[in-house]
């Protein structure tokens, strides 16, 4: 096994049976699944998030797309959100006074494919309970500050959604390559607890 | 079926089984922010009803109906709720 949880003890050892059943019926081999997971891990971490993210800055008909059915936008580009089991994908918008912020409070639900595995904080009671509740607080204890009165909305991932933010586009980057903007794009930019 | 713009109320309940309304968004006013469409409903999944789908919404809370004075009035919380979870209002 390529890929155990030291914390939950009790999913592993079902994962562990479940891959013994598998090859037991010739269905699977471990180089098998270490090929699909490295495979996947390799494509699914933020500089893929940040490549959709710059398309959008640069391109205003993508920007377009990518909010109205983000699962047809980043198709465009390639990327494959159906790995393991279809996801639907929504983009939501940072503008001037107005604010995203990603969670999800019943248990981890995190653009995967875009981001890669997600950061243990994301996984925490505290940031789970705590960003519905007093999202600005959570944002000052990263650092972020808003200007007052910019309004924030929480998105919590509670169905078979996952949200990515679309931060606004830096001041001072109008001569900037698509590369060099998909640079300054950061995971915590995408979750929503970081400005860019 | 609601629209977009909407006014719902999530119902109170609660299941002894799975289900994917949170506590804290229960029995409160919410707008229909956007239809969703149909997706795998986990509440019916976990009962064993293989390939259970459900119309769900992303229902816009504001703070002061989550969490009464102690909530930022400029913020708001949005969650894809499924149809059986909501009631007009």
């Amino acid at each position: 096994m390529s890929h155990v949880h030291a914390t939950s003890g009790s999913a592993a050892n079902r994962v562990k049976s479940l891959v013994a059943a598998l090859e037991g019926a010739g269905l699977l081999t471990e180089q098998r699944l270490d090929d699909a997971v490295a495979s996947f891990l390799g494509r699914a971490q933020p500089a893929t998030g940040a490549r959709v993210v710059a398309r959008a800055w640069v391109e205003a008909g993508f920007r377009g797309r990518l909010l109205d059915d983000a699962n047809a936008a980043v198709a465009e580009l390639g990327i494959d959100l159906t790995h393991w089991a279809p996801v639907k994908l929504r983009a939501v918008a940072n503008e001037p006074g107005r604010h995203n912020l990603i969670v999800c409070t019943l248990c981890s639900c995190y653009p995967l494919a875009l981001l890669g595995p997600s950061p243990a904080w994301y996984k925490s009671e505290a940031y789970r309970s705590r960003a519905v509740r007093d999202p600005r607080s959570i944002l000052a204890e990263f650092g972020t500050q808003l200007a007052p009165g910019v309004e924030i909305t929480v998105w919590d991932s509670t169905a078979e959604v996952r949200y990515l933010v679309l931060p606004e586009r830096p001041a001072g980057t109008a001569g900037a390559r698509e590369d060099e903007l998909a640079a300054l794009v950061t995971r915590d930019g995408l979750i929503g607890t970081a400005l860019v | 079926m609601y629209a977009v713009g909407d006014a719902v109320r999530t119902r109170v309940m609660n299941p002894a089984g799975h289900t994917r309304l949170p506590v804290y968004v229960r029995g409160r006013p919410g707008r229909i922010e956007h239809v969703l469409g149909a997706l795998p409903f986990p509440d019916a999944r976990a009962a064993g009803v293989a390939g259970a789908m459900q119309t769900a919404y992303t229902v816009r809370f504001a703070s002061a109906d989550l969490w009464g004075v102690d909530g930022d009035p400029g913020a708001g919380v949005c969650a894809d709720l499924f149809e059986s979870y909501l009631e007009m209002r």
